[in-house]
């Protein structure tokens, strides 16, 4: 035996390494028929990863301070090697998350990936939605320029809004009057060591439930029911390497998509580094239009078109919330998409196009008009989950296939 | 306190004022070139004669445009900086803003980052947008940035622009007069010679913007064709290993 193989046995004999590595590698069996949608969780595996590393790398060279985070960010992009390139990638990469998180949840919501014995893999799937909201949110106020220090201000005087405690509760999350440098340095603290901890251990725990009930696919039906003698289901593939060559492919693809931007859009149009956001923080200036980055308008559409300030808090916060019990929502007897009647689809269709009108909605300043299409699209956002125990059960569903189809 | 709260209000007024973006003006369009070194080098010329006395560009170094721009260290600071700084230092300015913002009523901001933050077109409109405006302090107005506190300071080079509606004198609150003229034979240089000069003086600022940017183009293309390649071994290699799946 060689060297390297007495090694492995040293090691295998006291840490499970290779039992770990056939878990969830060699002998982790995913069904052969993944479509398009089935590259985002392994790409947002790769963008956590980018955000890590150019993280770490920013945070050598940045100062969380009132008088020198602006001054260090510009720092970074003129005078330390490569820099431009760590914060570009960085700052392209928050979007880049919400696109594949965003197109990631959709696949569940089509295939019904969160149904049963998947719940567990679609709440903690949640759970780093929300952290990752919140990280993208610490993270905005770090450049230290107008619109992070506004986007803030409104943000978190937005608990204002809660009776009795709110004010206090403003005045905690802030540990200042305003949005101040103490408000930066801990909101630093949270982006950099607090949440990347959490957002981790949560993405373990999404992939140990994974692993452990086996990946759904584009038919929804269990490749378990058939096996080979071997206990190999039949329409099953090893992750690796069957599946690491497929998502090299896709990988290559996001890649080339997420340079593009990288070197030629760093600021999209504003929507990825707003305007604003090029002079410092300064608490006599109120920008001319306040936006939150492009990946909260949803919320932030419906939280304006509720005409109560609480009342906009308590929608949008149940609309993040309601998303947490979709498990049991659904009473379908079939999970995808393929084989759900025409309500379904239609709800579905109607949920996906309202979101992204919400979007835009709340990326560009409220009219009466738009606010009447925002209350709208609200309402169409609430009945897809709120109705869905009814039109999940009461249409008409297609035959589901034995084995997977393609 | 009582007078605390006076410069508030009286500094909100005036950030609605400066915010009012171009007014509802049309802005004229300019397609900057960083490969046109020249320009470059003739913008930094006209920005370090003419704004850098009252503005500042404090997160840029001397050095770093000196290189970028192809300009020997030893000739750029002989004939562009006219301070004792050393060519490594950042391009900050000695005049206080407390005292800038006495004179002026505000502090002339810093330019490191000002065509990020308004664009181009609105620097290059702004600058061709000063008229002859006696109710000012400075008696000039720009038609761009209403009542700014700044003094057309290449008037010697552009001359002098005023108002110019025609007989209708039609000027409303709703239809204000944005038509400028110039007074012939007002300024050193000819109208096609003042656009080149705010043309490289803005080509020169969207450089600063972003110094790495030519750079972060080029490089780009080279990325992406790795990238590209890349894709294609990925792509004979998963069509290899799934030949026999299905």
């Amino acid at each position: 035996m060689s060297k390297m193989t007495d090694l492995l046995g040293w090691v295998d004999a006291r840490l499970p390494v290779v039992k770990a590595y056939e878990t969830h590698m060699s002998k982790y069996y995913a069904p052969k028929n993944f479509n398009f949608w089935y590259f985002f969780g392994v790409i947002a595996m790769v963008v956590l990863a980018n955000q890590i590393l150019t993280g770490i790398w920013l945070t050598m060279s940045y100062e969380p301070s009132a008088d020198g985070a602006f001054a260090s960010v510009e720092y970074i992009m003129r005078d330390v090697e490569w820099g431009w390139l760590l914060r570009y990638m960085h700052s392209t990469g928050a979007s880049a998350f919400f696109v594949v998180i965003y197109l990631h949840m959709f696949r569940g919501l089509l295939y019904g990936s969160y149904q049963k014995p998947r719940e567990l893999i679609w709440i903690f799937g949640m759970a780093i939605y929300l952290i990752l909201m919140a990280e993208g949110f610490f993270g905005y106020l770090l450049p230290w320029g107008n619109m992070s220090f506004w986007g803030a201000q409104v943000i978190v005087s937005l608990a204002g809004a809660i009776p009795v405690v709110g004010e206090d509760l403003a005045l905690w999350v802030r540990g200042d009057f305003l949005i101040s440098g103490i408000t930066l340095n801990r909101f630093f603290a949270l982006h950099v060591v607090a949440l990347p901890i959490v957002l981790i251990a949560l993405v373990v725990l999404h992939l140990l439930a994974l692993h452990e009930v086996g990946s759904n696919n584009p038919d929804g039906v269990d490749i378990k029911k058939h096996k080979d003698k071997d206990g190999i289901p039949l329409d099953g593939v090893a992750f690796h390497p069957f599946y690491t060559v497929h998502d090299l492919v896709g990988i290559a693809v996001f890649l080339f998509v997420f340079c593009i931007v990288v070197f030629y859009f760093p600021e999209m149009g504003g929507y990825f580094i707003e305007h604003a956001n090029f002079e410092p923080a300064n608490g006599l200036k109120t920008p001319e239009h306040i936006a939150p980055v492009w990946y909260y308008t949803p919320f932030y559409a419906m939280l304006r078109a509720i005409p109560d300030k609480f009342g906009g808090l308590v929608v949008m916060g149940g609309a993040i919330a309601i998303m947490f019990v979709l498990p049991w929502l659904d009473r379908s007897p079939v999970k995808s998409i393929r084989y759900k009647g025409w309500m379904s689809k239609g709800f579905i269709a109607a949920f996906a196009i309202s979101f992204v009108i919400l979007g835009v909605l709340g990326a560009i300043p409220a009219t009466d008009g738009r606010t009447v299409i925002a209350q709208i699209c609200t309402f169409v956002y609430f009945a897809f989950f709120m109705l869905m125990p009814f039109y999940s059960k009461a249409e008409k569903t297609k035959p589901v296939p034995e084995r997977v189809t393609g | 306190m009582k007078n605390r709260l006076a410069v508030v209000v009286f500094l909100s007024l005036f950030s609605a004022v400066s915010w009012a973006s171009s007014g509802g003006v049309a802005l004229e369009h300019m397609e900057p070139n960083l490969a046109d070194k020249a320009s470059l080098q003739k913008g930094a010329k006209t920005y370090l004669n003419y704004c850098f006395g009252c503005h500042s560009t404090k997160y840029a170094r001397y050095e770093r445009i000196a290189d970028d721009l192809q300009i020997p260290h030893e000739l750029f600071m002989e004939n562009l900086v006219f301070s004792d700084a050393k060519i490594g230092e950042l391009m900050d300015i000695a005049m206080p803003a407390k005292s800038a913002k006495a004179w002026f009523g505000a502090t002339p901001p810093d330019l490191t980052l000002v065509t990020r933050l308004r664009g181009v077109d609105w620097l290059y409109s702004y600058l061709k947008g000063f008229y002859q405006d006696e109710s000012r302090p400075w008696g000039v107005n720009n038609k761009i940035f209403p009542d700014v506190g700044m003094p057309h300071v290449l008037h010697e080079l552009q001359g002098i622009q005023v108002k110019d509606c025609g007989d209708t004198h039609g000027e409303t609150e709703h239809e204000p007069c944005n038509n400028l003229k110039l007074i012939e034979g007002s300024g050193t240089l000819s109208a096609e010679e003042y656009d080149q000069v705010a043309f490289d003086l803005v080509n020169f600022l969207h450089y600063m913007g972003d110094p790495s940017r030519e750079y972060r183009e080029s490089l780009g293309v080279k990325v992406l064709i790795f990238i590209f390649i890349f894709f294609i071994f990925a792509w004979f290699l998963n069509r290899e290993f799934w030949r026999d799946i299905h």
